[in-house]
């Protein structure tokens, strides 16, 4: 492995191998990153390196043969799961879904909802989507491209995915621009796990709206590696829409 | 070819105000949006509507035709937000019923096979059941002892449902990738009229698809109406893809009175094949 190619990763590649990382261990089950570009590279980042046996869709019904660059349709298939199947497969548990928070607090109560009163919201966003179900009943980690106190709040308004103070499953990671931050502490509040190469702990302290966990040290997001970057930038995403994604 | 066949001035004739109405697809997926821009026309109002919301709720809901909602969810999928549901929220023009997607399924579930309710984990710890105060739980009368959400049958008087063929009788076949819902809310309605792209023979509905596309049974369809292109501008694929740069006409129109003005005139004005030669034009001039 060369270590100047891994230090040439970008930010946005930092955090694909971070998402990446979320599905160390799950071996077969269906990852549902549905938050965007980056955890749907990194859960198939993670199929193509050291999780050979993930199952992962084309980001339709179709549950690929092989992880399938992103924006791609699958040419070979294994499986099908149309939304009903994803709505029973919630019940039945072997998913881990990736989901973007409008808001989020220290246990990990999440908000895609609306802000501001549900009666007559300020904003009202998506609606609560499979929130609840997601989040009580599967493993849940969530994505968070901009890394800023309007997300980190100490109070959701409505509470769409509940937290580990609420009965979740297993709110395992939250990866943002800035940091990986886990629940290990504890009474399940957040904790600082690494801040990604550049940022600084008060960066993230700064940009958390709640008293966050801070070990006395805190080390570096991972790098990937050489035979990563080649996968994403070669294989899995070509185009660079990751990059889009996370401002350097 | 007779049978079940209508228009869809007739499907809309045959609604009343203060009905609950399914909605099939999912999102901006193969909605019936021939049906709902019929709808538009009409002088129905005071709706409850039942659907994993699209434009279609976005529609409706900005011809002040929605008096409560019931959803998961309101998206254009490649657009996330949809501007006239949100305008309609934050202006409290509308009521809301708010279940998980899972919690709606299931009361979809229990609605087409008569079930009081069904039970499930889903919607526990969450602030759903903070705003839904009539949701009741149940034990479980086995050794486990679980509580679960009774979640209540989303019954209906009438569901409009789109797929891409159908026959005179009422059979109805998808070809897409997914079914979404839409057995379901067939079976949980009254009375479910599919619009679909193209009427066809009986005998030559396995020409277009295998044995399992026939996601509709005509014992459960009141009527049948041709839309070709009534999905428009959401997905009906094989026959045609979401319409994207409409969509994003739509979008940026709907969040702006003044233009959303224009839009409704342009294209929201007529019937439905003035419609259709509208977005044509429309096309043309933006080739």
């Amino acid at each position: 492995m060369s270590t100047t190619a891994t230090e040439t990763a970008t930010r946005a590649e930092v955090c694909a191998a971070a998402c990446a990382d979320l599905f160390r261990g799950d071996g077969e089950i269906v990852a549902a990153a549905v938050a965007g570009f980056v955890p749907m590279l990194g859960s198939r980042l993670a199929r193509a390196t050291f999780e050979p046996d993930l199952l992962t869709t084309d980001g339709g019904p179709s549950l690929s043969a092989a992880p399938v660059p992103l924006g791609a349709q699958a040419a070979e298939v294994e499986g099908w799961l149309p939304f009903r199947d994803h709505l029973w497969l919630v019940l039945n548990g072997r998913r881990h879904v990736v989901m973007g928070p409008s808001q989020i607090d220290a246990f990990g109560n999440t908000n895609i909802s609306c802000i501001g009163d549900w009666e007559r919201p300020s904003r009202q966003l998506l609606g609560v989507r499979g929130g609840p179900g997601n989040t009580l009943l599967n493993t849940t980690s969530y994505w968070v491209p901009k890394h800023s106190t309007r997300v980190f709040t100490e109070k959701v308004d409505f509470v769409s995915g509940v937290g580990h103070d609420r009965g979740a499953h297993e709110i395992r990671r939250v990866v943002t621009n800035l940091a990986v931050l886990d629940f290990a502490t504890p009474d399940r509040r957040m904790r600082l796990r690494s801040v990604h190469p550049g940022v600084t702990v008060e960066q993230v302290v700064e940009n958390t709206g709640f008293e966050l966990a801070v070990p006395d040290e805190v080390p570096d997001t991972r790098l990937p590696s050489a035979e990563e970057l080649r996968v994403m930038r070669e294989v899995l995403d070509p185009k660079g829409l990751r990059e889009r994604e996370v401002p350097q | 070819m007779g049978g079940k066949v209508m228009t869809a001035a007739g499907v809309v004739a045959s609604l009343d105000s203060g009905m609950t109405l399914g909605i099939g697809g999912w999102g901006s997926r193969r909605k019936p949006m021939a049906l709902v821009r019929e709808i538009l026309r009409s002088d129905l109002t005071d709706l409850t509507v039942v659907s994993y919301g699209g434009p279609d709720v976005g529609l409706l809901c900005a011809a002040g035709k929605v008096r409560r909602l019931v959803t998961a969810f309101v998206t254009l999928d490649s657009i996330p937000l949809e501007p006239h549901f949100r305008q309609a929220r934050q202006d409290g023009a509308i009521e809301l019923t708010e279940y998980d997607e899972g919690m709606f399924m299931f009361g979809l579930y229990a609605a087409a096979h008569r079930l009081p309710f069904l039970p499930t984990p889903v919607g526990l710890g969450s602030d759903v059941m903070r705003v839904n105060p009539g949701l009741k739980t149940v034990r479980s009368p086995y050794d486990d002892g679980t509580e679960l959400v009774a979640v209540p049958a989303l019954t209906m008087d009438a569901a409009l449902i789109h797929m891409n063929r159908a026959d005179a009788r009422g059979n109805a076949q998808y070809l897409g990738p997914d079914p979404y819902m839409d057995d379901l809310f067939a079976k949980a309605a009254d009375r479910a009229y599919v619009s679909c792209e193209r009427l066809v023979d009986t005998a030559d509905l396995l020409k277009e698809g295998p044995v399992q596309s026939l996601l509709l049974s005509r014992a459960h369809v009141t009527g049948v109406v041709e839309t070709p292109n009534g999905a428009h501008f959401t997905d009906c694929v094989p026959d045609h893809g979401r319409d994207e740069a409409f969509q994003r006409l739509y979008a940026k129109a709907a969040a702006d009175p003044g233009q959303w003005a224009a839009f409704r005139e342009r294209f929201l004005s007529g019937d439905e094949a003035a419609y259709q030669d509208a977005v044509r034009v429309w096309r043309e001039e933006n080739r």
